[in-house]
């Protein structure tokens, strides 16, 4: 406190609040923007620290950024021939991620409406929070799933060799993100004001004409924003598909073929590779492109989102 | 001389005692710490033989604690090479860069011991007729370039089954026996895409036996009822020779190789204690239990 605070309240006689209330809220105000800024610092952060890691390989000669992300030869540890080509990865990861969202959105679309249109409050209550656990389980334990209960369940009814594959993947992926589509377009069906439905109901709309004419358009910006943020945690989605997909570096032909994406790859050779070798900043770049393809899509999403701010 | 209690604070310090131990006391030779661990990782195929040494090495010397994780013979090199690790467990030879790298890293040449043999099985599901294969089969099934996908094209109906592709069984790269099979069986050339490739040896066969189609390789110590161990030929025309004790020791079977333990320096202490251990009839026991095959008579440790 400096000597001349009381002179100064002696000149401006006004109520004033103890200094140290002020000093207080300043000093929370500044935490707070710290703690928002903060957020931006790490992801910047974390995208420099893995290109630093990954950088030094692009300028190597052996490397060709082409073949790394056109070629589907994946040959990081090979005698003769080391070869870095990660488009099969990519293709596993975009192919698990198309089933994922072929099978979840309809569910997760259609229960979001069911919850905010159509059910009594009390099955509301439940549903959520079943929905809610459901986005609860670790994904070791939906690669458990994967692994036993549905790989069995793939050979039995689909005859394939092997049941770890892209439909386990894929639907293991799309029970991962149904939680997440589910409770997003909730919402945004919720932001859709009761006038709307007062004056689709006054015009003599059916509960499913109100839903399919009015509610649909009117929420599709936050519908779309739940769908991309499904996306992203597919594309992210490291340990249930790992242990699901099968584990084989190759361009699928159908959906009960195996393959590896980007993030099993990551996980399974990252332990392995010696720190600085070219294998472990090879990795470290597809962790850079994998950050950039989720980066994107939530990036999308937030876009989105706005949109239906602004509205 | 190092003197630590036996309480939580030596588990915590045990790793650096070790370390220590090892450097600063390895002129003394008398100092003997209470409680020591020795860290010890590495290939999926030794894993099991090597748990089982810990587990038995606690009853000869209780103040000693070893404790195993896998991860594959590559995983296990790198942490020794970093110093991370006390012991690697290794199912291939450790290469001339990881030696350099380690001497560049801690500034000791690590040292190897051959505690044990492995025969690399070929594995297919117990109900396929196949008996045997040469290695240039093997190398057209496995290898880059390599042509044969189906059953029928090696001569093998398999009951029972419409669609005859053969569903390759393979392991993750940083795996001993991935680059084993690679050196020994492919001759060097890299493994053609589209294998399923298993993090490891258990579930490799694990996946041969409920699967008509496959093929598979590991070690042989991983035979389960629901598979069926292939006998392997040279080439054509030479005989095929089934893995097991015998035909490890005399050489004849083609993917055999020798299992290895890798330290930083020469082992002092508890270290060395542990290792000659590991080497003596007790610790050979255990890998011929485990379904391996321990040292023949005689055969002195590789320098």
């Amino acid at each position: 406190m400096s000597p001349d605070a009381p002179k100064d309240s002696a000149r401006f006689p006004r109520p004033q609040r103890p200094r140290f209330a002020v000093a207080l809220e300043h000093a929370l105000e500044a935490l707070i923007r710290l703690s928002g800024v903060s957020a931006i610092l790490f992801v910047a952060a974390i995208f420099f620290f893995v290109l630093r890691e990954a950088a030094p390989v692009l300028v190597r000669d052996e490397f060709s950024l082409a073949q790394f992300l056109f070629s589907s030869d994946w040959y990081p540890t090979s005698a003769n021939n080391v070869r870095y080509g990660t488009l099969a990865l990519t293709v596993g990861t975009f192919s698990v991620t198309a089933l994922a969202m072929a099978l979840a959105v309809p569910f997760g679309v259609g229960a979001a409406i069911y919850l905010s249109e159509f059910c009594v409050p009390r099955v509301r209550e439940t549903l959520k929070v079943t929905i809610e656990l459901l986005s609860a389980i670790p994904s070791v334990v939906w690669g458990f799933v994967g692994l036993t209960v549905m790989s069995k369940l793939i050979v039995d009814t689909t005859g394939a060799p092997v049941g770890v594959n892209i439909l386990n993947g894929g639907i293991i992926l799309a029970l991962m993100s149904v939680p997440v589509i589910v409770s997003i377009g909730e919402d945004a069906l919720k932001a859709v004001p009761d006038s709307y439905r007062e004056a689709g109901i006054a015009l003599g709309a059916t509960r499913w004409q109100l839903v399919y004419r009015v509610l649909l358009p009117a929420a599709r910006n936050g519908l779309l924003a739940a769908v991309l943020l499904g996306v992203g945690r597919a594309v992210g989605e490291t340990m249930a598909v790992l242990m699901a997909t099968g584990h084989a570096v190759h361009i699928p032909s159908s959906l009960l073929d195996s393959v590896r994406t980007l993030t099993a790859n990551i996980a399974a050779e990252l332990g392995e590779a010696p720190a600085g070798s070219d294998h472990y900043r090879v990795l470290f770049l597809t962790g850079t492109l994998l950050f950039l393809i989720t980066f994107a899509v939530n990036l999308t999403a937030d876009f989105v989102v706005r949109g239906i701010r602004r509205k | 001389m190092i003197r630590v209690p036996r309480s939580r604070m030596a588990t915590l310090l045990s790793g650096l005692v070790a370390a220590g131990f090892l450097s600063a006391c390895g002129g003394g030779g008398a100092a003997k710490p209470t409680a020591t661990v020795i860290q010890n990782k590495g290939s999926d195929t030794m894993v099991n033989v090597a748990q089982r040494w810990a587990e038995e090495y606690r009853k000869v010397a209780p103040d000693v604690e070893v404790e195993v994780s896998g991860g594959g013979s590559g995983v296990g090199i790198a942490a020794l090479l970093k110093g991370a690790i006390d012991v690697a467990n290794a199912s291939r030879e450790l290469k001339p860069s990881e030696a350099e790298q380690a001497v560049r890293n801690t500034g000791k040449q690590p040292k190897g011991f051959t505690v044990g043999f492995d025969a690399l099985a070929v594995y297919v599901h117990k109900d396929n007729p196949l008996s045997e294969i040469t290695l240039g089969e093997l190398g057209e099934l496995y290898a880059e370039g390599g042509k044969t996908t189906r059953w029928s094209e090696l001569g093998v109906k398999i009951p029972g089954v419409s669609d005859d592709t053969i569903v390759r069984v393979s392991r993750q790269s940083s795996s001993g026996t991935y680059e084993f099979f690679r050196e020994h069986a492919l001759g060097n050339r890299d493994f053609r895409l589209g294998s399923r490739d298993l993090n490891g040896s258990k579930e490799a066969v694990e996946l041969v036996g409920s699967t008509l189609t496959a093929i598979g390789y590991s070690g042989m110590g991983y035979a389960t009822p629901a598979v069926k161990m292939l006998k392997v030929a040279k080439a054509k025309g030479e005989p095929a020779i089934s893995p097991g004790v015998a035909s490890v020791h005399d050489k004849s079977y083609p993917l055999a190789r020798s299992l290895h333990l890798y330290t930083l320096g020469e082992p002092q202490g508890a270290l060395k204690a542990y290792i000659d251990w590991v080497l003596s009839d007790a610790g050979q026991k255990i890998v011929e239990d485990s379904g391996y095959v321990p040292l023949s008579r005689g055969a002195a440790p590789k320098p």
